[in-house]
Order: C-alpha cells, then sequence, then structure tokens
C-alpha cells in the first residue's frame, strides 16, 4: 500500500502539472525516477515537518496539489497547527500521506504508533481523512485525489497488505462500500476503516459459520463520513461493531456514535467499539502481537462481537 | 555588508516622522477606535515598513488582487495587521469605512486577518511563525514557472523565537530563494517585555548569514534607507535577503513607545482615542 501510494503521486504527477511531492526524511532513492524527470516538483525537506507543512500550503495557494509524505505520527500530532491553520483554515488541497497508520511500527514504540491520528485529523473543520483497506484500494483513492478540494489525510497501513477490496464495489470518496450484506436486516452489522475491514471481514466469515447474520461496511472514508451508509446498516440492527485500529477516544467508532445519537436518538442499536484504550501502548513485537494484545484478530473481533450479543440478551 | 556583527549597535535615528507617516498612523487611531480595541505599539512599529513596500516597492493591481504576476507580501505577524489594513485602504483594496469596522462581528476586518475575506491578503496569519513557510512555497511556485513574482515575508522579532520560522529559514537557504525575502520588525519588545530579556535574539543578523540569506539591516523608521535596501533586494543572486528593521515599539506615540504594556489594548475608549491623535499632533 506504501509504495502503491508513493508511486502513484509520481504517476499523478506526470498526468497533471499540479502535483507535488514533498517528504521530510525518507528512504534514499524514494520515488528517484520522479527526482530525476522533474526535479522542480519532488522536495525531500529534513525533519522540519511545521515546514514542510506550510510550505506546501504556500504551493497550494499558487494552485498545486503538493503531496507531502512523512511517518504517520509526524505528519498529524507533529504539525497539529501547521495542518489546521496552513490546509484547513485555507481550504487548500494537499495530501498529507502517513506512513505506518496505527500499530504499523509496533517495534519502535510508543513515539511511533499513531493511535490517534484518526481523532485529531477528523476533529478540524474541512479535514478529509482516510483509510483504505489494500493496495488496489489506494490506486482507486488516489485516482480520486487530483480534484478533491479539500485537505486529506490518507493513512497507509503496512504494506504487503492482503487484496480484499474489489474493483466492482467502484470507489468515491465519502461512499462506503458494503463488503457483505447479511440476509436480514436484524443483523450484526461490523463497521471497519483501513486494515482492519480485512480482519472484520475475516471475523464476519468465523460467525457466519456459527450462523450468524452478519454485514460488514468498509469506511475508507471516515471524513466525511457516509452516514447514509451507516444508517442504512444500523438502522434495526441487532448489533453495531465498529474496528478500528486507533485509540476509541474520537476515532472511527466515535464518528458513527455521533451519527447514530444525532440521527437515531433513542432508537439507536447497541453498539460495540472495538479500537485502542486510552492508553499508550507499551508492548513492542510485531503489528500482529499489539493486535492480539488489544483484540483486534479476526479471532478476538468474532469473539467479542458474540460476547457482546450475550451480554445484551442478558440486560434484555 | 562587511562582515557579521551585534545589530544592537544600531541606533535608530531620530528622525522625525513626515507627514504621511503621522497620516497613517492617524488612519491606525481611526481603526482601533473602530473596534475599541487592537495591538496598538506592534501596528505602529510597521508603518514606515508597510509604507514603503505598497507605495514604492510592491507589484499589485489593487482591483485585481489575485493578479498572477503580483508581489506576494505576508504579513506573518498577523497581530499587526492594522498597519497592513490601512495600506488596504490607501491603495483602494478596501473602502476607508471599513477601518471603521475593525473587529465587529460582521466586519471583514478581524483582529488578525483573513485571506478568504480581505481583498490584498495573502494568507491568514494570526498564530506565529507560519508565513516564511508559506514564502518558501509561493518561492518555489514562481521558480517552478519562471514568473517574477517577489515573495516578501514580514515577520515580528518575538515571532522569530518559533522553531519553524528557522526550519523554514533552512528551507529558504537551502533553495537558494533569491526570490524570497524575510522582512523583520525588530522593535525588541514582545508582549511579555524586551526581546533581549524574554528570548534573546543576539547575534540576529550572524543568525540570518548563518542560513544562507543575505542579511541587512536598516532603521526601520526611515523611509529614504528603507526604500534604498528593498530597491537593492535581491541582495544576492543566489539566496534568499533578510531584511532586519531596527523599529521602535509604539513609534509616534510618545507614552507608549517602548512599553510592552501598549503592546495589545482591548479596551481603547473616546479618551485614550483622543490621547493618541494628540500624541500624533
Amino acid at each position: 500500500m506504501r509504495a502503491t501510494c508513493q508511486n502513484m503521486v509520481y504517476d499523478l504527477a506526470k498526468r497533471d502539472k499540479r502535483v507535488i511531492f514533498i517528504g521530510s526524511d525518507l528512504s534514499p532513492g524514494l520515488l528517484a525516477g520522479m527526482k530525476k524527470e522533474m526535479p522542480e516538483r519532488w522536495y525531500m525537506e529534513g525533519i522540519t515537518e511545521a515546514n514542510v507543512i506550510g510550505m506546501a500550503a504556500g504551493l497550494a495557494m499558487e494552485g498545486y496539489i503538493p503531496y507531502v509524505n512523512t511517518i504517520a505520527t509526524f505528519i498529524t500530532r507533529r504539525c497539529y497547527e501547521q495542518v489546521a491553520v496552513d490546509l484547513c483554515l485555507h481550504e487548500l488541497p494537499v495530501r498529507l500521506i502517513g506512513n505506518g497508520g496505527g500499530l504499523v511500527y509496533a517495534p519502535l514504540g510508543p513515539t511511533h504508533l499513531a493511535i490517534e491520528d484518526i481523532a485529531i485529523m477528523r476533529a478540524l473543520p474541512n479535514m478529509t481523512v482516510t483509510a483504505v483497506c489494500d493496495a488496489k484500494e489506494m490506486v482507486r483513492l488516489m485516482n480520486c485525489t487530483l480534484d478533491w478540494p479539500d485537505p486529506m489525510y490518507i493513512r497507509l497501513a503496512k504494506g504487503g497488505d492482503p487484496i480484499v477490496s474489489r474493483e466492482e464495489n467502484g470507489f468515491a470518496i465519502g461512499k462506503a462500500i458494503p463488503m457483505l450484506r447479511a440476509r436480514g436486516r436484524r443483523s450484526i452489522v461490523l463497521m471497519s476503516t483501513g486494515v482492519m475491514t480485512t480482519n472484520s471481514l475475516a471475523a464476519a466469515d468465523l460467525m457466519s459459520k456459527d450462523g450468524h447474520d452478519v454485514s460488514v461496511v468498509h469506511v475508507h472514508t471516515v471524513k466525511p463520513l457516509d452516514e447514509a451508509t451507516v444508517l442504512e446498516f444500523a438502522d434495526g440492527a441487532e448489533l453495531v461493531v465498529t474496528v478500528e485500529e486507533g485509540t476509541r477516544i474520537g476515532g472511527f467508532g466515535s464518528a458513527v456514535t455521533d451519527v447514530l445519537v444525532e440521527k437515531l436518538g433513542v432508537s439507536i442499536p447497541p453498539v460495540l467499539r472495538i479500537g485502542l484504550p486510552d492508553a499508550f501502548p507499551h508492548k513492542y513485537g510485531l503489528q500482529e502481537e499489539l493486535f492480539e494484545v488489544y483484540g483486534l484478530t479476526p479471532d478476538q473481533i468474532a469473539a467479542r462481537t458474540l460476547k457482546s450479543l450475550k451480554v445484551k440478551d442478558k440486560v434484555a | 555588508m562587511a562582515g557579521a556583527r551585534a545589530t544592537r549597535e544600531i541606533d535608530i535615528a531620530a528622525l522625525p516622522l513626515d507627514e504621511r507617516s503621522k497620516y497613517l498612523r492617524r488612519l491606525v487611531v481611526r481603526t482601533l477606535h473602530g473596534g475599541e480595541r487592537g495591538h496598538v505599539g506592534s501596528s505602529m512599529s510597521l508603518i514606515e515598513i508597510m509604507r514603503v513596500l505598497y507605495d514604492d516597492i510592491l507589484r499589485f493591481r489593487a482591483d485585481e488582487p489575485k493578479w498572477r504576476w503580483r508581489d506576494r507580501m505576508i504579513l506573518s505577524k498577523g497581530h499587526g495587521c492594522i498597519a497592513q489594513y490601512v495600506m488596504l485602504a490607501e491603495k483602494g483594496f478596501i473602502p476607508y469605512e471599513t477601518l471603521d469596522t475593525f473587529c465587529r462581528r460582521d466586519s471583514i476586518l478581524g483582529g488578525h486577518p483573513e485571506a478568504a475575506k480581505i481583498p490584498g491578503v495573502e494568507a491568514s496569519t494570526g498564530s506565529l511563525g507560519h508565513g516564511l513557510s508559506y514564502g518558501v512555497g509561493m518561492a518555489l511556485a514562481a521558480r517552478i514557472e519562471k514568473r517574477d513574482s517577489r515573495i516578501i515575508v514580514v515577520m515580528g522579532d518575538g515571532e522569530i523565537n518559533e522553531g519553524s520560522v528557522w526550519e523554514a529559514a533552512l528551507s529558504g537557504g537551502k533553495h537558494r530563494l533569491s526570490n524570497l525575502t524575510a522582512v523583520i520588525d525588530y522593535n525588541k519588545v514582545q508582549s511579555a517585555g524586551p526581546t533581549s530579556e524574554v528570548q534573546d535574539l543576539e547575534p540576529l543578523l550572524d543568525k540570518w548569514r548563518a542560513f544562507n540569506f543575505a542579511a541587512v539591516e536598516v532603521d526601520g523608521h526611515d523611509v529614504e534607507a528603507l526604500r534604498k535596501v528593498f530597491q537593492r533586494v535581491p541582495l544576492a543572486a543566489d539566496r534568499p535577503t533578510a531584511v532586519i528593521c531596527h523599529t521602535v515599539k509604539g513609534k509616534g506615540i510618545a507614552f507608549a513607545e517602548n512599553d510592552a504594556n501598549w503592546h495589545h489594548k482591548s479596551k481603547i475608549g473616546k479618551d485614550v482615542v483622543a490621547q493618541l491623535y494628540a500624541a500624533l499632533e
């Protein structure tokens, strides 16, 4: 996904002279072809995130579409005020490509784990927040980025992620994709973003084998949220489960519950939000190992969902 | 400029303000009166810098604010905006009457300038330390397009405490942006007190030179000297320029000069307005 995204910048730059690439301090040789072919549109500015965002804003004010790329934590919280003022206040079409969203950098520790990127980006007016599920979907997203008027955060996963998206589902920014449709309306609805859609599909498969009726809605655009699709699937559901690789405070699950509370009021279905707790991760290892620590593997998602169903039944 | 030296050795010539400088300051007072508040000292120190830029240096079209070939002037120290607002009125970007609406609910003129509202304002500023990076981006854009627009970023001395300014300076120097000019309104007083005590900037000229800027210093209230310096920009063909303007906070209002208490006033009644006008007699 990461290489696909970066290569797409070069591809877009060949198509459109407004496209600029700005990195901070990334891999040697990154987009070397672009650097050679169009050096005036390829920049590597060093570890100066605040400046990089402002520089991108200055270019965007002149009509360019800068794609800024660095590690997710640094492109969000390190330069949060620049993102808010330079990009969001000015409503500039700058793309922020965050390497290693969520728990990707597990072995590197909490300074490198982007656990609240979706939450803080989502809080900014005019910001669009995306987290696609695989490399194929990344191509579809990137093809839509030339004409999107607002600043956009593009959360990257680890790379080499299983391909679960399907071309026939189409792609539009702000339009959620039902990946699996339950037979009936009163079903379990898993809503997920990023690569958690892969785990949610696997969890749904496990539950289906046990006879449960499950839908999976992939929400690649957390903001603007596709309220219509969220409501279509949530209204009347037996249980809505949101699954995200990020903090539960203000993140994707919060976005969904915001809509449910506002639009369904007392008719809100039972909701389980699966995500990270309000704490910095203090374990290392692999991303998959941290998934296990936080209950984000397919088995765990299925188990937590079914447990929640039982609790609900007991209360009822 | 020969060799680096401490900028504080430069003395500001005690030139009397001419009639135009006094007139512009009266427009500032008119604006403060309209809003019954505002950054007094921060605007007054900027007047000659804004005056010379708009009267003699900048290329613009008031009837076509987004004219592609214009020079870009970013007032990065957005709190000094009244000094820019009066020049925008002077040049026909906005009517004079708009000055009277300063900070009112439906005004286009806020306590910090917003680009989406005010014709002639390039970028919304207020939060400090953002403008020079915008300038780097704009200067790169001009270079890509082989457009001869000059990019001038006016910053405060307190503002350049911000680390982001020096990140931008690194980039400007690295890219040898001779079309980029950093202007420092060095009035030596920031909100909390003297810059020498709050966060000393010296040796300031050396700092800009160390960041690969061609740096020069000038009396920021000497209209002729400012004109000469800005007409020489770029000072080097392969580097950005830094113009350090030695100024006086509150310049022209004797009782407010060099007094951090006049950095900003949130209640400016008729009596204060009368005192400000009287000081400009």
